[in-house]
């Protein structure tokens, strides 16, 4: 049975040869109703819009359904039933399952007792396989993933999105430059990992530092609960703001990637630029979402 | 005939025992945190006995456990080696050594390990043990990724 956990269990012939199947899907070159008469099952322990609808939209345009359970409150699990019991009784219920939840591992967990595949949506600070591919597709669109500069800027301590994408980008022989406020780096343990895979990582305290010498920046949000008060978050925020100001002098291929939502860390007028790629990068979750539930489910 | 320097500790400090297992070379210090990993506490029934710190050419100081009536198997000893790879283990059977063997550091620890991060899901209800793949730097959480590289006695639960 395959199951889609973490990215870090896949190797560069593999990401490769699903985004290239994403890309057959993104040219309309599928078959409509492939996962005709298969259901797949949304848990969804955390809140989504963007990678619950795109799964949802991913099996629709594959001939399948999807079963969600609506909200936390109103399932079993708010009855006190654990996780490795709600996905035994779904595992009869549907032929996949695509989860998030707040624990990390706890996708890995659900692998374990479930007896159909498991996509992991997002496990706490952990990882977020199916957006890291979604990224992937994204900087593969305007230059090839090899030996870029890549800059990940904001919550890089809590961010999973930014921990997905650093592993693989540890495949690609990338150059990774991270910008976080204090406190909320990227986790020893995990910068201990990309080191041993060979990849050269830099840490600057200020943006324009590098600016010049990108070829992707990644931003994620900075989470207003993560400071004590209203004050030092506007404080820190201000200053990982991303503006038409900052740019000037960018290398005029660079893109700028979110997995949004944003909130104040990309000035709007930004959008209008052509570095601006996060609206496409989000509509790049079908695609690549479409492959998912194919490997998975065929 | 001339007495070991295992003889000479031994009868001076334990005495010997008729049957069970006794844990050698475990490296100074670390004996209580060998009793805690055998999962052996105060309501265990079997007679322990424990020297610590014992001079010993080859390591300096080692230390000793003797457990009566109590073969342990080669998963319970495998243990040890996170802690003590030198440890050896003697099974005894009416005082003669019937069994003497090293420790190997096995692949997987499986509920011996806390993990650290609380936010592993193996710190929930869930009906799972924890489990850790042992890589050269370090246990590495199964579910989380979570590697722990130092004082991992901290974290036997």
């Amino acid at each position: 049975m395959r199951h889609i956990i973490s990215i870090g269990d896949f190797n560069r012939k593999e990401i490769d040869a699903l985004l290239d199947h994403a890309r057959q899907i993104d040219q309309r070159k599928y078959d409509k109703n492939v996962l005709y008469g298969k259901i797949l099952a949304t848990l969804f322990f955390e809140p989504s819009t963007r990678t619950r609808m795109s799964f949802e939209s991913a099996m629709a345009r594959l001939g399948g359904t999807s079963l969600s359970v609506g909200s936390v409150e109103a399932c079993s699990i708010a009855k006190g039933e654990t996780l490795a019991d709600t996905i035994r009784v779904v595992s009869g219920y549907a032929d996949a399952i695509v989860i998030r939840h707040p624990k990390e591992g706890a996708a890995r967990l659900a692998a374990e007792f479930a007896a159909v595949p498991v996509i992991n949506a997002g496990d706490g600070a952990g990882q977020h396989p199916s957006q890291t591919l979604l990224d992937l597709y994204t900087i593969r669109q305007s230059m090839p993933i090899d030996k870029i500069d890549v800059a990940l800027i904001g919550d890089l301590r809590y961010g999973r999105t930014a921990h997905s994408l650093a592993l693989a980008l540890s495949l690609y022989n990338a150059r990774l430059h991270t910008i976080s406020p204090k406190g909320l780096e990227l986790p020893a343990t995990l910068a201990a990992e990309l080191s041993e895979r060979g990849m050269e990582i830099v840490e600057h305290d200020d943006i324009n530092e590098v600016i010049c010498d990108l070829d992707v920046l990644y931003v994620t949000r900075i989470q207003r609960e993560r400071f004590p008060d209203t004050a030092s978050y506007f404080n820190v925020a201000s200053s990982y703001r991303i503006t038409p100001e900052l740019l000037v002098g960018a290398k005029k291929h660079l893109i700028i990637l979110h997995p949004l939502p944003r909130v104040d860390e990309i000035d709007p007028r930004v959008d209008e630029l052509p570095y601006a790629r996060y609206f496409e990068q989000s509509r790049n979750g079908i695609p690549v979402r479409m492959a998912m539930l194919m490997r998975v489910m065929q | 005939m001339k007495k070991t320097e295992n003889e000479e500790n031994e009868g001076l400090l334990v005495r010997r025992i008729k049957n069970g297992t006794v844990i050698d070379h475990i490296d100074g210090g670390e004996a209580l945190n060998v009793v805690k990993i055998l999962g052996i506490t105060g309501t265990t029934q079997e007679a322990l006995s424990i020297a610590t710190n014992v001079p010993s050419r080859n390591m300096g100081c080692k230390d000793i456990v003797k457990l009566t009536n109590r073969e342990l198997s080669k998963e319970e000893v495998d243990r040890i080696a996170l802690i003590s790879p030198r440890a050896t283990i003697n099974i005894i059977r009416n005082f003669k050594v019937c069994e003497k063997k090293g420790v190997e550091i096995p692949a997987l620890i499986v509920g011996l390990v806390r993990c650290p991060n609380p936010g592993c899901i193996s710190n929930t209800n869930e009906p799972i043990q924890s489990k850790f793949e042992v890589l050269p730097k370090g246990l590495h959480c199964f579910y989380c990724s979570w590697v722990i590289t130092k004082d991992l006695t901290s974290y036997i639960i």
